[in-house]
Order: structure tokens, then C-alpha cells, then sequence
């Protein structure tokens, strides 16, 4: 009998056919979603209204996996949510299968094969790029090694004109109190490589723009990456006269999304020479800020933007005295809240609300710029939702069955993007390799395959004394 | 290729207390395969990434060859690690698959052509290099990424648990092949796992550490055969080595009603202590033809074959101590098995009792 593993258990995860090995699960538990490719067997299944993400792999890194995600997730880390682990599984026969990790399906996540699908602009990769920087400058931060830093290990959202990324396999992770310098070099080496993989293998597919080179994207990543850790950790010294620099790095580290907890500040006996180092910051300023007012949860630019608005609404209302809080919650009443009342429910599965709001922001400044008038905010909604939401895919989750790779070629496992597509089936040579595979019985033996006397014998053949 | 040394090569982490890696001396001799394992947390990794460059020694040295690397950076070491991932990418052939990591380094691509050429050659998947991954066996994607490993001709392989995330099947296949190859390779090689069967099948030395601590280093039937400590002896070995407390006494350590003979000079070496630690690996024990041996309560009998395994704990043991004994193992013929529930008599030859003492918890015998 399989065994759940859970902190806030889904029922209805118990009746699925956990004694079938998952690749071969039948069709209607499961949902083809676009997704990265992956070593293990992993798919969407669907409870219900809800849809978990199930990976089959060994039971020390299910468990492992699990917790690490549980601790992302209360340490705030954008990540994807632990639900379960099933274990004790045994096929039919009675021969036991791998454990099951299940996390929740991130609604509104983008894989980075997704968001490549009409061919890809240059400026977006630098966008998503720009993403996984910050994620993975968040992560060390936390003292997180990740192990694994890979495209394929991250979900995107869209956050305002750029994206969100959320770490989607900690199976290689350690948390620390502290990485050490070495240790986020190790990433950092990891990632290089794992992405001019990734790159490479765009590129082979022709679905990377040719403007691009895989190259200097690796290189951009690693410069960014340093850069923007200088700027969240980095010591800076100035002289006594110049203290207004203090104020500077806090505003830039804000501007980066990034709230300082702890700044140190030394000065010398005298006072001539000031250095400081930020020693606890958080990421999420501006999506703190909006929750704090408003209540409403978004993606930091996404955030940043509604704040923004906000604000030229308390300007433009000549509140400028009058406590935030009270021109926030009118804002929310009176801006906010009837875009999004407007939106038909049929078409709220295609953009969270955050993301919704701010793409009408953008539509109303075109609009205004055109017919050269200050279109009123209802009237642009309206418009946006006629025009443009209408058209656009389904992004929570796409219903629709997708055999179809990016490249418009046909997947041969629809299931499965690492299988490769279905036009390339080909008879595979012949492997001697693999026809005189090892004898591995050894492995199912009670003691994990020790096996002394073979050691005894493997020694005296090489040592024939 | 090239010999490593570890000279007292020390790391403490920031803010811990003691060092993650205490004082290492580790020789490795050119075309070693060195295996580090030891429990979670005892430093293997650590270790790993200070030969790599990637974690500041704080005291020591390490050399690799005749050139001290202690303070030189990851790309001047001409050392090649292999990490867990071996994401196959599908868009592009295997040949690309095991060099693309050759290109980003900037070798030209003849040079390449012909590393990969020369590496699946080895791997026999010279008939796989134009085609896609994606048919490929799971063992094949193991030699793709050995592949990838081999075209980078380093000095010295740097391998941190590169199989556990296989299924056992798989694992076993895969570092057979693995200890095969790095021997045809004859390339100087560091292995970390914390599975102690795979240390003592792939390894030709195997270094176990503990708390930062290494405890012995050897041949795998060497440590086996001769474990220094009682950490070695419970840790090599499955089913585990057992240990077994013994009262000193004239003649030997008596366990229970009997007592087990030890020579006199291994007693004297345990000092004053009143107790002493005899290791005696399941495989030793033999059922006891007369009274004369460690009575045992038999718990379960298991067949395997030709041979059956016995689990029972000592004998005479109140209620209380029973639940806490530690489990005696023994290996028997299966032919008369004993019935569980009846009361069994061990013994084992005076030669192949392992005695520990407990104070300082080294081998005595
Ligand atoms: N909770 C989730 N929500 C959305 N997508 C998910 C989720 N979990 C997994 N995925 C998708 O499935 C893919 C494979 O999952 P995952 O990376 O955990 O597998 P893996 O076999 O461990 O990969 P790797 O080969 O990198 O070790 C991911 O790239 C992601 O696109
Ligand atoms: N950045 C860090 N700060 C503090 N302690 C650390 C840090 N990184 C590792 N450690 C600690 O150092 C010790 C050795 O870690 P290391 O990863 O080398 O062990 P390991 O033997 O490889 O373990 P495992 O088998 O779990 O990978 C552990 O106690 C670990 O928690
Ligand atoms: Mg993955
Ligand atoms: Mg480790």
C-alpha cells in the first residue's frame, strides 16, 4: 500500500493509480502541458480543478526534495510547492516502483520552451536571463547551493515587460547558513554549462533567434550574476563628506527590488572614512510594499508598475498629504478593482490580474498617445480585452492536448519534450554494450550487492599472489 | 596525469565551530581511482571542491603532480569535475552532446571532432554520434555522459556522487562501467559517495572519512579485513561487522556465559578497562558444535540460496536490555537452519576476532 508523505494532504490524490509505473499512466489522469525536459519520468496530472506536477525518482531524493521545497517556500523563496511524497509503491506483480514527488502545477508558469515558441527576441532571453540572475543571486543569499542550475530547472511568469523565475528541482540542493565564496562559484560554473547546453540545443532546433550567441549569453549571465552580487553584498568605501552615498546604495537596492534588513556601517576613529556593507537584504520590495497596501499579491514589476500608478493616482487626486493606506484602498476601489470586474470570466485563465492590469496600462498609454487625449482607464480595459485578451493563448494552464513542439514539428511522446520528436524515429544500431549488459542481479541482493567473496577474487586475479 | 596529495588540508566553514575538514593527509597515486565516502555531512564534498579550487584551504597544502595548487584558480588546475547532471539534450546528436562543453571552452573543432571521435570509441558509441538522444537506453545516456567527462583530457576526474540519482539496476550497471573505463584511462580519479558498496566495488584505495576526520585509508579488502577503528569496522561491510561488548577477564572477554579467547597480548593492550569491543563479521561465525560459544536467541532465519542468515540477539538478557541489544547477525549453511525462538551457540576462530578498545575506540587485536 503506498504511503503519502504530506503536510496539508490532498484526498484526492489517494484513488490515482499509484501501482502503474508513471510513464504509463492512462491518458485521462493526465494533462500534456509544455514543460523542460528532465532525467525522470515527470507529468502533469489533474485532480479535479486542481493540476500537480508528479516526478518519479528515488526515494532519498524524493524526501530530500520535498523538505528542501518546504523550506524555500517558508523562507520566501519563489519556488514551486511541495505536496507530497508517495511511497511504498509496488506494481502489480508486486515489484516495487519509485517513490512519487508531486508538487502543485504553478499557475501562469511559462517553461523556458514555451516562451521560445514563435522564435524568440533577443531582448526577451536577455529578459529571462535577467531572471534566473536574480533567482539565483536570491537563492545564495539564502545560503542555498542549488547544484543544478539549468533553464530546465525554472519556471517564468510574467512580471510586468519582464519575467519572474521560480526554481522548479531543488533535488540537488543544500541550504547553508552562508555559501561560501567556492561555493556559489561551483553554481555558477554549473549553470554555465547546464545553459550553453540549453543555448546550443535551441539553436540546433532553429528556434533561437540567429542574432543570438550562446557564448555571450553564458558570458552575460556570469557578468550579471557577479555585478549584481557586488551591488547586494559588496563593501563600499567613501570618505566622511560623502554620506548621502549611503542613502544611494539603499535607493539602488531597492530599485533592484531588494529591501536592506541590516546595513553595517564603520567609520574610522576620526570620521574621515565611512564603510558599509549591506549584511541582510530581502528580495520583494516593491511586491511587499503593494501587499502591505493593497493586499494584492504580484511579481515585483508588476508590483513596481501598480505602485507607480498608485501613485499618479494620489497626484492626480491631489492627495498628496492624505496617509497612504486611505489613497491606496481608494485606488483599489476605484481603478483597480472595475478592470478587473470587467474581464469575462471565460478569459481570466489567460493572465493573472496583476499582469492583466499592468498590460492595460501599457494599451491605455498607446491609446493615448494616438488619439492624442487621456483615454479613461474603463475605457482602455475594455478595449484591451476586445483587442488583445481575446487572442492571446491560455497561460494558467493550457487545456488544449499540445503535441506539438515550438517548432511546430510533432512530439513523439506528448508527455514528454526530452523524448525528442516523432519524425526521428529510427531503428537504433547495434550496442554490444548493452546486450552483454553486466549481470546485475547482484543489485536486487539483501545487503545492496556487497559481495566479499567476489572482492576476494576481483584482488587475487589482479594480485595473483 | 599526475598524483594528489592532501597535506593537513584543513577547512572551517565560516561560523562553525569545528573544521568541515580536519587536517587531511590523502596520497593519491597517478591513475588511482580514490574513493571518499563516509556518512552525510562527514566532509567528502568539501574535500572534493578544495582539490578543485572551489573552497579556500584554510591550513595545508594540496598538490596535484609536483605543482602546489593550494592558492591557484579552478581553470589552472587541468582538473575535470564531473557533476550529477547529464541533462541530454534532444535537439542535438550525440556527438554534440559529449563535446558542446569542449566548445564553450574555446578548443577548435577539429581538435574536438577528434576527442569525441576518440571518446566514443572508448564508449563504444561510435555508431550513436550523428543521432539523437532520445532513443537512447538509460545506460547509454550514462556513457554520453562519461563521454563528456573523457573528451575534457584532464589530469584528474573529480566524480561527486555521479549515480545517485539512478535506480539501483542502473547504478550497478554504471559503475562497473565507470571503474572499467578509469582504468583504461589510467586517469588519477576522486570519488565521492556515502554508499560504502560502491566504494569498496569501484575503488582501488578507499578513504573513509568521519566528521571532517579521515579515519582510514586502504585497499577495500584491507579495510575490511583490518579495520582501524570501530567507526571502520561498523561502517565497511553489509550486513554491518558485529559488535559485540566482552567483560576482560582471564583468558579472553566473556559475553554472556562464555568466554570468547583473546591472547594475552591484545588484552594487555586495552589497558584498564574492564571492557573491550570483539568484531566478528557475520560470515566468521560458525554454529558451535558442542556448548562451547556466544549463546544467541534466534529472532529470524533468512534463506538466500546456499546460504541462510541468522538474526537473533545474546542470550540471558533481561526484558528491558533486549530491546535496546544491538542485533546479532550470523552467516550459516542453510541446511539444518535453526527454528527462531530456539537459543543457538556462535563461534568464531580466535584469529578472525577483530578486538577494539573502548577508550580509545582503535583496533587492539
Ligand atoms: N510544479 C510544477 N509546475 C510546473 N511545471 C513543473 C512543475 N514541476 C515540474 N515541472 C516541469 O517539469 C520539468 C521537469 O521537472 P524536474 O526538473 O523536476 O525533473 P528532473 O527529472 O528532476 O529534471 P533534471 O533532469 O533537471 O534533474 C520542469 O522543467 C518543469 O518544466
Ligand atoms: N557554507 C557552509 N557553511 C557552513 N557549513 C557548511 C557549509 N557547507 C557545508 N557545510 C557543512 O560542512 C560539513 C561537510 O559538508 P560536505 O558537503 O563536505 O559533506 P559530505 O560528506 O559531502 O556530505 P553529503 O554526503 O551529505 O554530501 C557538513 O556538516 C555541512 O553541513
Ligand atoms: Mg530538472
Ligand atoms: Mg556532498
Amino acid at each position: 500500500m503506498p504511503r503519502f508523505l504530506s503536510a496539508k494532504p490532498d484526498a484526492r490524490l489517494i484513488p490515482l493509480p499509484w501501482s502503474t509505473p508513471l510513464a504509463e499512466w492512462p491518458t485521462e489522469y493526465l494533462i500534456a502541458l509544455p514543460r523542460g525536459i528532465s532525467r525522470h519520468v515527470v507529468r502533469f496530472i489533474r485532480v479535479g480543478e486542481s493540476i500537480y506536477a508528479a516526478k518519479e525518482v528515488i526515494e532519498d531524493l524524493a524526501v530530500h526534495e520535498y523538505r528542501l521545497l518546504h523550506d524555500l517556500k517558508r523562507l520566501g523563496t519563489p519556488s514551486v510547492e511541495p505536496m507530497a511524497v508517495v511511497t511504498g509503491r509496488k506494481a502489480t506483480g508486486g515489484e516495487p516502483l519509485d517513490p512519487v514527488l508531486v508538487t502543485r502545477h504553478l499557475q501562469f508558469s511559462l517553461p523556458y520552451r514555451a516562451l521560445f515558441s514563435q522564435g524568440v527576441r533577443g531582448e526577451t532571453v536577455e529578459r529571462l536571463v535577467d531572471a534566473l540572475v536574480v533567482l539565483l543571486a536570491r537563492l545564495h543569499l539564502l545560503g542555498f547551493l542549488w547544484g543544478d542550475v539549468s533553464l530546465s530547472n525554472v519556471l517564468f511568469r510574467r512580471d510586468a515587460g519582464s519575467f519572474a523565475a521560480y526554481l522548479v528541482d531543488a533535488e540537488t540542493g543544500e541550504l547553508h547558513d552562508q555559501l561560501t565564496d567556492g561555493q556559489r562559484e561551483h553554481d555558477l560554473q554549473i549553470a554555465r554549462t547546464n545553459l550553453f547546453g540549453e543555448f546550443l540545443d535551441l539553436e540546433a532546433g532553429g528556434i533561437l533567434d540567429g542574432a543570438l550567441d550562446p557564448l555571450t549569453l553564458v558570458d552575460s549571465i556570469e557578468n550579471r550574476y557577479r555585478e549584481l552580487w557586488r551591488e547586494l553584498t559588496g563593501v563600499e568605501r567613501f570618505s566622511g563628506s560623502e554620506l548621502h552615498r549611503i542613502e544611494s546604495r539603499v535607493r539602488r537596492l531597492n530599485a533592484l527590488g531588494f529591501d536592506v534588513a541590516e546595513l553595517d556601517i564603520r567609520t574610522s576613529n576620526e570620521g574621515q572614512t565611512i564603510q558599509i556593507q549591506p549584511k541582510v537584504v530581502d528580495a520583494g520590495h516593491h511586491s511587499r510594499r503593494l501587499m502591505r497596501l493593497t493586499g494584492l499579491d504580484a511579481e515585483e514589476n508588476q508590483a513596481r508598475r501598480l505602485l507607480n500608478d498608485l501613485d499618479t493616482f494620489r497626484f492626480r487626486t491631489g492627495q498628496q498629504q492624505v496617509d497612504e493606506a486611505i489613497v491606496a484602498h481608494q485606488w483599489l476601489v476605484q481603478v483597480f478593482e472595475p478592470v478587473v470586474t470587467v474581464v469575462p470570466p471565460e478569459l481570466r485563465s489567460k493572465r493573472d490580474m496583476a499582469q492583466l492590469f499592468h498590460e492595460v496600462l501599457d494599451y491605455r498609454w498607446y491609446q493615448s498617445q494616438r488619439e492624442f487625449r487621456e483615454v479613461p482607464i474603463a475605457e482602455a480595459a475594455r478595449g484591451y480585452i476586445n483587442e488583445v485578451l481575446r487572442n492571446l493563448p491560455d497561460e494558467a494552464i493550457s487545456t488544449e492536448f499540445q503535441p506539438i513542439d515550438q517548432s511546430g514539428r510533432q512530439l513523439s511522446n506528448p508527455y514528454d519534450p526530452s523524448a525528442g520528436f516523432a519524425d526521428e524515429n529510427e531503428q537504433a544500431p547495434y550496442d554490444p554494450w548493452e546486450d552483454g549488459a553486466e549481470p546485475v542481479a547482484e543489485a536486487a541482493g539483501p545487503f545492496g550487492g556487497f559481495d566479499i567473496e567476489a572482492l576476494r577474487a576481483k584482488a587475487r586475479q589482479a594480485d595473483p599472489r | 596525469m599526475a598524483t594528489v596529495t592532501f597535506k593537513e588540508a584543513t577547512r572551517i566553514y565560516p561560523g562553525g565551530d569545528h573544521p568541515a575538514v580536519n587536517k587531511l593527509n590523502l596520497e593519491i597515486g597517478d591513475g588511482e581511482f580514490m574513493v571518499l565516502v563516509g556518512p552525510s555531512g562527514c566532509g567528502k564534498s568539501t574535500s572534493l571542491r578544495m582539490l578543485a579550487g572551489l573552497e579556500e584551504v584554510n591550513a595545508g597544502e594540496i598538490h596535484i603532480g609536483d605543482r602546489d595548487v593550494t592558492d591557484l584558480p579552478p581553470k589552472d588546475r587541468d582538473i575535470a569535475m564531473v557533476f550529477q547532471n547529464y541533462a541530454l539534450y534532444p535537439h542535438m546528436t550525440v556527438a554534440d552532446n559529449m563535446g558542446f562543453a569542449l566548445k564553450m571552452a574555446g578548443v577548435a573543432k577539429e581538435e574536438r571532432a577528434k576527442r569525441v571521435q576518440e571518446a566514443a570509441r572508448l564508449l563504444g558509441l561510435e555508431d550513436f554520434l550523428s543521432r539523437k538522444p532520445k532513443a537512447l537506453s538509460g545506460g547509454q545516456r550514462q556513457r554520453v555522459a562519461m563521454g563528456r567527462a573523457i573528451v575534457r583530457n584532464p589530469q584528474v576526474f573529480l566524480m561527486d556522487e555521479p549515480l545517485s540519482n539512478l535506480d539501483a539496476k542502473l547504478r550497478v550497471q554504471t559503475r562497473t562501467q565507470i571503474a572499467a573505463l578509469q582504468s583504461r584511462l589510467g586517469v588519477t580519479t576522486v570519488y565521492v559517495t556515502h554508499d560504502q558498496v560502491e566504494a569498496m566495488t569501484m575503488g582501488d584505495r578507499v578513504a573513509v572519512m568521519r566528521d571532517g576526520v579521515l579515519q582510514q585509508v586502504d585497499s577495500p579488502l584491507a579495510l575490511y579485513d583490518a579495520p582501524n577503528n570501530l567507526f571502520v569496522a561498523g561502517f565497511i561491510g553489509s550486513p554491518a561487522m558485529n559488535l559485540i561488548q566482552g567483560k576482560v577477564v582471564e583468558g579472553g572477554a566473556q559475553v554472556g556465559d562464555y568466554v570468547v579467547p583473546v591472547p594475552r597480548e591484545v588484552l594487555a593492550k586495552a589497558g584498564s578497562d574492564a571492557t573491550v569491543t570483539l568484531g566478528i563479521r557475520p560470515e566468521v561465525f560458525r554454529l558451535a558444535p558442542d556448548n562451547q560459544g556466544v549463546a544467541v536467541d534466534v529472532a529470524v532465519v533468512e534463506e538466500t540460496g546456499a546460504d541462510a542468515y541468522l538474526y537473533g540477539t545474546l542470550s540471558g538478557l533481561s526484558e528491558e536490555e533486549r530491546l535496546n541489544a544491538q542485533q546479532i547477525i550470523a552467516r550459516i549453511s542453510s541446511r539444518q537452519p535453526p527454528q527462531r525462538g530456539s537459543q543457538v551457540r556462535l563461534v568464531a576462530d580466535v584469529g578472525q576476532v577483530h578486538v577494539f578498545s573502548n577508550t580509545t575506540q582503535g583496533r587492539i587485536s
